[in-house]
C-alpha cells in the first residue's frame, strides 16, 4: 500500500473550508484560490495596505462590506505621526464603504468574535499575526502582511497552501487556579516556536466540550507562537449559544472527517498541567512556575488579544480579593481588549474593585502589548503579563524583563509583588 | 524578469528572528519609510548592527526567521537596507509571503556552514543555484512552487498586480 494519502480518504476541518472556498478538492500541500468571507486590518496595518492597493493600480474594491479596520494599536494615538495614520484610514474607506472601528471599540480580533463576523467554517484574512484567534470559533482564519490584504480587498481572494493539520486532543480536567493560558503555554513549550509552522493546529478531544469561546479563542490566539497558519476549534452548542446572542448567522458549521490524516496527534491531558510561566525573552521558553526562583515583579499586565477578557479580569480579581492590596513598588494594569468587555466589567463592578484595590485601567485595545501605546515598563524593570510575545523590546523598552501567565498568576504577582504560584495564595 | 542574480557578503543570525527584533513595532509609530527605518534594524538585538550593513549584504539565518509579528515593515526595511535575500533553514509563513511580495528574496537552504562574512551567490531560473563562493561549496534550496516563483519573477505583488490585474494564473 502506498503511504500517500489517497484522495479517497477525509478531510481535516482545514481542508474542509479550504475547499468549500476554493471549490476545488483541496488536500494538504496544495496551492488554492480560496474566496474570502471576512478581511481585517489594523491602524498598524492599513497605512501600508492603502500604499500597495494604490501602487497596485487598482480602483475597485471587491466586497467592501467585508472589510474592517480596527484602530487598536494606537488606542488612543500617542503621537501626531499615529494620529495622522488615523485620518489617513478614515478618509480611505470613508468613501468606499469600509467599516473603521472607533478608537477604543477593541482589538480587531476580539470585535470579529463579538460582532458576528468570524463565523463556523468561514475564512478570514487580517493584516495581523494574532487572525488566528478567530479560529476559537470554527473559522479557518490567519494572518498576511499588508501588501496581500490589499490584493485580496481588490480582489477578493486569496491564493494559500493547504496546510498538514496537527490533532490536538485535550482531555481531563484543569485543577483549582489553572487557567486555560497555562495549557496554551504547555502547548508551546512542547511544541516549540516552530512547532506546527505553516501546519493549522485543530484542537478536539472531551475537554473543549467544556471552554468558553474566551478559552478556545485563547488557545487559537497561541497558536501562531509555535508557528501555525491557524489553530481552529469544532463548532458546538457553546459555539453556537456564543453567536445566538451576537448574530443571526450561523456559518457552515465544518468539522473534520473521522479518517482525516494528521501529520502529528498531541495529547494534553489538563489534569496534569500546573501553572505555567513563560521566561524571558522567548514565548517557548516555558517552565513550571514552581521551577522559578525569586523574581521581583514591578509591572503586573492583564491585557491584550491573548488575556484581556472578561474572564481573565474576574479571575485576577479572585486571586487579589484575597490578599490585603496590590503590593508597593507593583503597578497592576488592565487593558480590556473590547469597549463590550470594559462595559461588561463596569457593570458587574470588577472594574470598581480593581481600581479600588490600586489598579490602572487602559483604553480598550492593544494597549501595551507591543509598546505602541500605553505604559511602557521602566529599565530593568519585570514584567508579568497575559500577553502572547515577551520579546525583547515587545513592551517598548528592551531593558524590560517580559514574564507570561495566566491572569491567576499575574494576580498572585500583584499581591507578592514577585513570582508566586497562584495555588500558594491564600 | 525571467532570471534572477544576487552576490553579497553574509550577516549571519540566530534561529527564530521575530520581526520585533527585525524592526520594532515602536519605531513604526514614527516612520513607515523604510529609508528612516534601516537604521534601527535588529537593534533590540544588537544596536550597531544596522551601522554595520553595507547594501547588497544578504542576511543568513537559521530556523524560524521572521517569526511573531506579520507586520510587513519587517521586510521593506530589509530592502531598504540594501539586503536583497534572507537565507534561513526556514521562514515564518507570513515573512515568507511578505519577502516574495516585496521582492526580497527568501531562500530556504542549510545555513550551518555560512561563515560570517562569507561570498555568497544566488541565481535563479527555473531553479535555485545557491553557493558559498569563499568556501567554494553549493547549496540545495527549496524550489519554490509556480505561484509564488511568479510573483517573485514579476518582481513582486505590485508589478505582478499591475501587469496581470491580479494573481498570476495558477
Ligand atoms: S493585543 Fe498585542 S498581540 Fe493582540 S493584536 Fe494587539 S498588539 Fe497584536
Amino acid at each position: 500500500m502506498s503511504q500517500t494519502p489517497s484522495k479517497t480518504l477525509g478531510k481535516t476541518i482545514a481542508e474542509k473550508i479550504l475547499s468549500a472556498k476554493s471549490g476545488a478538492d483541496a488536500r494538504a500541500g496544495d496551492v488554492v484560490v480560496c474566496t474570502l468571507d471576512h478581511l481585517m486590518a489594523t491602524d498598524g496595518s492599513m497605512p501600508m495596505t492603502i500604499d500597495y492597493f494604490e501602487r497596485m493600480g487598482a480602483e475597485e474594491i471587491t466586497n467592501p462590506e467585508r472589510i474592517v479596520v480596527a484602530l487598536d494599536h494606537y488606542s488612543p494615538a500617542p503621537n501626531r505621526q499615529t494620529a495622522t495614520l488615523h485620518d489617513q484610514i478614515r478618509e480611505f474607506c470613508g468613501p468606499r464603504n469600509i467599516t473603521v472601528y472607533k478608537v477604543g471599540d477593541g482589538i480587531g480580533h476580539q470585535l470579529a468574535l463579538e460582532t458576528g463576523r468570524a463565523l463556523p467554517g468561514s475564512l478570514i484574512i487580517g493584516a495581523d499575526s494574532h487572525t488566528v484567534t478567530c479560529g476559537g470559533l470554527n473559522a479557518f482564519a490567519t494572518g498576511v502582511g499588508s501588501s496581500d490584504l490589499a490584493a485580496a480587498m481588490i480582489s477578493g481572494k486569496i491564493w494559500l497552501r493547504v496546510p498538514e493539520t496537527i490533532h490536538v486532543e485535550l482531555k481531563g480536567a484543569l485543577t483549582d487556579r489553572v487557567h486555560t493560558k497555562d495549557v496554551a503555554l504547555a502547548l508551546v513549550g512542547k511544541l516549540r516556536a516552530d512547532g506546527a509552522a505553516y501546519q493549522a493546529l485543530e484542537f478536539d478531544g472531551p475537554a473543549v466540550k467544556s471552554m468558553t469561546v474566551d478559552d478556545r479563542a485563547l488557545l487559537a490566539n497561541l497558536s501562531v507562537e509555535m508557528g501555525a497558519k491557524c489553530g481552529i476549534f469544532p463548532s458546538d452548542e457553546v459555539t453556537t449559544s456564543y453567536l445566538e446572542e451576537r448574530t443571526a448567522e450561523s456559518g457552515d458549521p465544518t468539522g473534520a472527517d473521522s479518517d482525516a490524516v494528521y501529520s502529528r496527534m498531541v495529547t494534553l491531558d489538563l489534569s496534569g498541567i500546573a501553572p505555567q510561566i513563560a521566561m524571558p525573552h522567548r514565548v517557548d521558553n516555558v517552565v513550571p512556575i514552581t521551577d522559578v526562583d525569586e523574581v521581583p515583579i514591578h509591572m503586573v499586565y492583564i491585557g491584550t488579544c491573548a488575556g484581556g477578557r472578561t474572564s481573565d479580569l474576574h479571575e485576577a480579581l479572585e486571586i487579589l480579593r484575597t490578599g490585603s492590596g496590590i503590593a508597593s513598588g507593583t503597578q497592576a494594569i488592565f487593558t480590556p481588549a473590547s469597549r463590550s468587555i470594559l462595559k461588561d466589567v463596569s457593570s458587574d463592578g470588577s472594574l470598581a474593585e480593581f481600581i479600588g484595590m490600586g489598579g490602572i485601567v487602559q483604553t480598550a485595545g492593544c494597549g501595551s502589548c507591543c509598546g505602541t501605546c500605553g505604559a511602557i515598563p521602566g529599565d530593568g524593570v519585570n514584567v508579568i503579563s497575559t500577553a502572547n510575545r515577551n520579546f525583547k523590546g515587545r513592551m517598548g523598552n528592551a531593558n524590560a524583563s517580559i514574564y507570561l501567565a495566566s491572569p491567576a498568576s499575574c494576580a498572585a504577582a500583584a499581591l507578592s509583588g514577585r513570582i508566586t504560584d497562584p495555588r500558594d495564595v491564600t | 524578469m525571467s532570471e534572477i542574480a544576487i552576490q553579497g557578503r553574509a550577516r549571519i543570525l540566530g534561529d527564530d528572528i521575530n520581526t520585533d527584533y527585525i524592526i520594532s513595532s515602536r519605531r513604526k509609530r514614527d516612520s513607515l519609510d523604510p529609508e528612516v527605518l534601516r537604521a534601527y534594524l535588529l537593534e533590540s538585538l544588537d544596536p550597531d548592527f544596522a551601522a554595520s550593513v553595507k547594501p547588497g549584504d544578504l542576511l543568513v539565518a537559521g530556523k524560524n526567521f521572521g517569526c511573531g509579528s506579520a507586520m510587513e515593515v519587517a521586510a521593506t526595511v530589509v530592502i531598504g537596507a540594501g539586503i536583497h535575500a534572507v537565507l534561513a533553514k526556514s521562514f515564518s509563513r507570513t515573512y515568507f509571503r511578505n519577502a516574495i511580495n516585496n521582492g526580497l528574496l527568501p531562500v530556504i537552504c542549510d545555513t550551518d556552514q555560512i561563515a560570517e562574512g562569507d561570498t555568497l551567490s544566488i541565481h535563479l531560473n527555473t531553479e535555485f543555484n545557491v553557493r558559498n563562493e569563499s568556501k567554494n561549496q553549493e547549496l540545495t534550496a527549496d524550489p519554490l512552487s509556480p505561484v509564488v516563483r511568479s510573483i517573485v519573477m514579476a518582481g513582486g505583488l505590485v508589478p505582478c498586480f499591475r501587469e496581470h490585474g491580479g494573481f498570476p494564473a495558477l
